[in-house]
């Protein structure tokens, strides 16, 4: 019996979100582009899933497909299962879907600039989603607004309320959006590159912020970036992302120390350190594919140091290697 | 070793008009009396944040600003003095490399006439001369030589940027410019433009004024780095010195901000609090002091000039 209890105590934190299968098609005039190809992963209560790619790897398009947002009419999600906390984001309504995102789902985009109404004051953009959660109003609401201002470390928020987005500073705006997105502490929040356009000492205050606010309400997060560093510090887990596919997921340690796909280490080597001047980088030849021609096969085959006959010819699976730590190589299939 | 370019006093400032009506005007002091050499044949990166003014020095620096006062020598010569003939001399021998390919390349023109373009201007080659120079270019940046009849809309970012780098190398510069050269390509491109500018400079012997977000690729580049903060150098010495072993409380926070990718790293822990202050309204003393974890009452009074420091120059009262 106090086997199980302390087994219970130990219990892993719930699942918020399991994405199964994710697939979402694009389709244009050069073709139907797999823009997500097959991409699972879970991120579980408090904890950060960083994913990180280059630009057209479908980290966006996962993201955005997660809570429906993918752009219509050229973006279908075509198959899988996206669960939070256990029910399937796939087979809501429009009606329902819009009581999830902001509710249960938050996002916080690259540029805030684009998430903020420029003609509303920040307080009128504040108490929208304020109201319609807790159901305040009036001072109540007004205070409510207030404080979540200040949750967010913004100096002097009562008088804030009444700023426009123009008059304040990236970093603030940011900070903005942020509050937003806790006003109903959401299960999950998908952070799409927060940091990219906020100066340096500016991002190490947010990300603190984020962390914070994350052990104060527990909610699993996504945190899209191309920055390296920043999924050292901030994530517990870490899939990278290449045309389309996760090709590599698992613990950060790990994938940091040990990378087990050839473009994983690549592009841990590729990056240029403090303590490291005149070495010379290692560079990743080529470029990064063209998803409306993409060859059978292993999609970074022809940039890969490693090729082998069949990566020409057939994707490899994904092979689970140890401590949830999973990668699509042949490299990794024994014969 | 000489110094190619000698920066002394070198100070901008900026009237911008206030109030409804404009009325009222406010002096911005975007660089404010700064100075620093750079030798030939090496890098000086100038790192910091927005609005520091890293850009407004590079772009006195190729003659695209005038100062407000100061003095820019390249090579023994006075650029400010200079009269018209000597000034588009001094425009051949500085280039620049900007951070949007996509942007500072014409895309109705083709390839060839893109990085001709300079020489057409600045020399007498004719036809058949300005090919081969456009053939050894684009062989010097690792191009085939077919994309000279290419449109720019044909090449992939990581190619465009070589496009830009070939345009700036033209004319054999002796100083290029480099404003944050990969921030606009994909990380795993970044690492092939960072080890063509390095092994041109071997090559050719040209100097780079490197500027750029990214700390760890400006210490990668470096053989110097200059700090600035809301128009003034804080710290400015041997690049691994800056980068690893900071002084100035900023230089430290700076480089506290840039996340190692190594998990393992003890990196210490230094989280400014507040937002860089506006320019039109730098705090007194050391403009740092409001933000600085280590102030003291006369850091708010007193600004620090900037002294040797472990074998740097710092301005801090610390020291």
């Amino acid at each position: 019996m106090q086997d199980d209890t302390r087994s219970d105590a130990r219990a892993l934190p719930p699942t918020v979100i399991d994405v199964r299968e994710l697939r979402t098609h694009l389709v244009t005039r050069w073709g139907t582009i797999k823009a997500v190809d097959g991409v699972s992963f879970a991120v579980q209560e408090s904890e950060t899933l960083g994913l990180v790619g280059e630009s057209g790897s479908g980290k966006s398009m996962t993201c955005l497909s997660l809570v429906r947002l993918a752009p219509r009419p050229a973006a279908r999600t075509v198959g899988g299962q996206v669960l939070l906390d256990g029910d399937d984001l796939l087979t809501k309504s429009e009606r329902e879907m819009q009581r999830i995102r902001g509710r249960k789902v938050a996002m916080i985009l690259q540029d805030p600039m684009s998430s903020l109404n420029p003609v509303f004051s920040v307080g009128m953009q504040m108490r929208e989603p304020v109201a319609s959660y807790h159901g305040l109003r009036g001072r109540a609401l007004t205070e409510r607004a207030a404080s979540l201002l200040a949750s967010v470390r913004i100096p002097a928020p009562l008088q804030r309320l009444r700023a426009f987005p123009h008059q304040m500073s990236g970093g603030m705006r940011q900070r903005v959006v942020g509050a937003m997105a806790i006003a109903a502490p959401p299960r999950l929040l998908i952070a799409d590159e927060p940091t990219t356009s906020l100066d340096l000492t500016i991002q190490a205050q947010y990300l603190n912020l984020l962390k914070e606010l994350q052990q104060q309400h527990r909610f699993a997060m996504i945190f899209v970036t191309h920055n390296l560093g920043i999924v050292a510090r901030m994530c517990e887990r870490v899939a990278v992302m290449y045309a389309g596919r996760i090709i590599e997921i698992g613990p950060v340690r790990r994938i940091f120390k040990t990378p087990a796909h050839p473009y994983t280490r690549a592009l841990l080597a590729s990056v240029p350190r403090l303590a490291a001047k005149g070495e010379r980088l290692t560079a990743i030849e080529g470029q990064p594919p063209d998803l409306a021609t993409l060859a059978p096969g292993c999609a970074f085959a022809s940039r890969c140091a490693h090729v082998m006959d069949r990566c020409r010819v057939d994707a490899p699976p994904p092979v689970t290697l140890d401590d949830g730590h999973t990668t699509r190589c042949w490299l990794h299939v024994s014969a | 070793m000489g110094a190619l370019l000698e920066v002394a006093g070198l100070t901008k400032h900026f009237v911008v008009r206030q109030g409804a009506l404009g009325w009222s005007s406010a002096v911005v002091r975007a660089v404010d009396d700064i100075a620093f050499t750079l030798d030939t044949g090496a890098t000086l990166g100038l790192v910091g944040e927005s609005g520091c003014g890293k850009t407004t020095t590079s772009k006195m620096v190729l003659g695209l600003e005038r100062p407000t006062a100061g003095t820019i020598r390249f090579d023994g010569q006075d650029v400010l003095a200079l009269d018209a003939e000597g000034r588009r001399q001094y425009r051949r021998a500085i280039q620049a490399v900007f951070q949007d390919p996509y942007a500072s390349l014409d895309p109705r023109m083709r390839v060839a006439t893109i990085v001709a373009e300079p020489l057409v201007i600045n020399t007498a080659l004719d036809g058949a001369a300005r090919r081969r120079r456009v053939g050894e270019l684009l062989d010097l940046v690792g191009l085939p030589e077919r994309a000279a009849g290419l449109y720019p809309h044909e090449f992939s970012g990581g190619q465009r940027q070589r496009i830009a780098i070939a345009r700036a190398l033209a004319l054999s510069p002796k100083l290029v410019v480099l404003d944050e050269p990969v921030s606009a390509l994909d990380v795993s491109i970044r690492a092939q433009i960072l080890n063509l500018l390095t092994d041109l400079q071997k090559q050719l012997g040209v100097s780079y004024l490197f500027i750029a977000h990214d700390l760890a690729a400006v210490a990668h580049m470096s053989h110097a780095i200059a700090v600035m903060y809301l128009g003034k150098i804080v710290e400015w010495g041997d690049a691994q010195a800056v980068a690893l072993t900071p002084k100035h409380p900023y230089t430290q926070a700076l480089f506290a901000a840039a996340l190692p990718i190594d998990v393992d790293e003890p990196r210490e822990e230094i989280t400014l609090s507040g937002e860089v202050p506006s320019p039109l309204a730098p705090p007194p003393g050391c403009h740092f002091h409001p933000r600085c974890p280590f102030a003291m009452p006369h850091c708010a009074t007193q600004a620090p000039a900037l002294r040797a420091e472990s074998g740097r120059l710092v301005a801090c009262h610390l020291y």
